[in-house]
């Protein structure tokens, strides 16, 4: 690996952002709609409804959009030729995926900033922890979004079945993370399932800052972070410099 | 010594089950324009591919500058030219020159004298996906020129360009060769022939013939290029 090139990839993927304004708008300014929506649906019950469900959708949001984004972007680069021109010259398979992760991660830092200001600022979200520690979280979310994109990339020929993926990988990992049913108490074969997914930790990582003056979070993002790696890892594998 | 650019001997390469290419045996010479006619369909981007080393070969061998093809050594020095161009649409003339420029470790100034070369200084800034389709592929071109390679692998790069450009083009690939590269350039259209300084035509994944274009018309008596390869065909059928 070499930084120069990994830091080249890493500006030409936001100059490309930075290009598509549409795009650009919407990576920001959604979360913040779906935030301010969940707090409206919330207004006039009793209890914490939005208190208890917006920690985890800090966690689902920039995993779900940089997960997209990322197996499109990817997709788009192996059909073009470009994947296969930047193979042939002297760039290391990590440059290229390290490249992407960081440009992806830029973005989500500054979007989880956005939706985090706003749920704690102006929708009054009572976070006992750290607020900084809730958009780390979102970051490593984000980068684990990216990863999981990137592998999935390499099996899709087309952009139809790129975007596919999200309800085979992503839908399942959303139903188990415990957002609708405490994993505690799903049946225990699906518990023993979710053990197993990332989001489930990173679900965990959102609720105890919100909840826990000096949350033990390192563990979990721990375990985040390492399935990112292995996704970057698996996604290195499917870069081929030679095809059949 | 003879300075070796391109050695294939027995080269097969066998895609989907089919055979595409039926043990192949060239060179490919530095300083030298070497052109590679034929039909479309006969194997001409699989046999670049294997050259450059993306395509896994079934057997023989292919090496270049002694180096077994798709070795990491290689990589800095062989420039490739896809026939579909293979640039970033959402990005400006410079921005994708820039892009490969600091992936390969060259400087602006290369970028400006690709840009140059390629006559496309009044669209720098303009976004690729913009550009008519010659223009992106001289795009293609200029990223392929970036690092001075001492191989050039043009896969169809005239294709639907203006007489003058593409004649340009060709004064372009012998200033390359005259420097010392090693050029080999793909077409279809058989008039291109007289522009190389040899030539080698594949047809259904063999080579037919390999020669210089005088040499060739000499040897089979037609008056053009297309003539002389229909001899050949007809030839090789009887």
């Amino acid at each position: 690996m070499n930084p120069r090139i990994t830091a080249a990839v890493t500006r030409r993927v936001l100059i490309q952002l930075r290009r598509d304004r549409r795009t650009s708008v919407m990576l920001l300014v959604l979360p913040c709609v779906i935030m301010a929506l969940l707090w409206w649906m919330f207004q006039d019950r009793p209890g914490f409804g939005f208190a208890a469900l917006a920690p985890a959708l800090l966690a689902l949001i920039p995993f779900i959009i940089m997960f997209l984004v990322t197996s499109v972007t990817t997709l788009r680069e192996r059909t073009s030729g470009t994947l296969e021109r930047l193979l042939a010259m002297p760039m290391g398979k990590g440059d290229f995926l390290v490249g992407y992760a960081i440009a992806f991660g830029l973005v989500a830092a500054v979007q989880s900033a956005l939706a985090v200001g706003l749920s704690v600022w102006f929708l009054d979200l009572q976070v006992a922890g750290p607020v900084w520690m809730l958009m780390l979280v979102a970051v490593v979310d984000a980068i684990l979004g990216s990863a999981l994109g990137l592998f999935v990339s390499a099996f899709a020929r087309t952009e139809f079945q790129a975007v596919q993926f999200m309800p085979a990988l992503v839908v399942p990992q959303i139903l188990l993370c415990g957002l609708f049913i405490a994993r505690a108490d799903l049946p225990p074969v699906l518990h023993t399932i979710s053990d197993a997914l990332p989001l489930s930790y990173a679900v965990d990582a959102m609720r105890k800052v919100a909840g826990e003056a000096n949350p033990a979070v390192w563990g979990d993002l721990a375990l985040v972070a390492a399935f990112a790696v292995a996704g970057l890892v698996l996604g290195a594998l499917t870069l081929r410099r030679q095809s059949e | 010594m003879v300075k070796s650019g391109v050695e294939v001997s027995g080269l097969r390469v066998v895609r989907g089950g089919q055979e595409v290419l039926r043990d192949l045996t060239f060179s490919v010479v530095p300083g030298e324009v070497t052109g590679l006619l034929g039909p479309s369909g006969c194997g001409k981007t699989t046999l670049m591919r294997a050259i450059v080393g993306v395509q896994r070969i079934t057997a023989g061998a292919v090496t270049v500058f002694g180096e077994p093809a798709g070795a990491a050594a290689l990589r800095p020095r062989i420039g490739y030219v896809t026939q579909a161009p293979s640039v970033y649409d959402d990005l400006t003339v410079a921005e994708n020159l820039s892009f490969f420029a600091s992936v390969l470790g060259v400087g602006q100034d290369r970028v400006d004298a690709c840009v140059r070369v390629v006559d496309l200084a009044a669209e720098r800034g303009k976004v690729a996906s913009r550009l008519s389709g010659g223009q992106r592929s001289r795009v293609s071109l200029a990223v392929a020129l970036l690092g001075e390679p001492a191989l050039i692998v043009l896969d169809e790069p005239t294709v639907g360009l203006d007489p003058v450009l593409r004649r340009d083009l060709w004064e372009t690939f012998h200033a390359l060769a005259d420097e010392g590269a090693a050029v080999f350039v793909s077409s279809h259209v058989m008039d291109e022939a007289t522009r190389c300084d040899r030539l080698l035509l594949m047809r259904e994944g063999r080579i037919i013939a390999d020669d210089t274009p005088a040499g060739l018309l000499e040897k089979t008596g037609a008056d053009d290029i297309e003539t002389a390869f229909l001899d050949l065909v007809e030839q090789a059928a009887s």
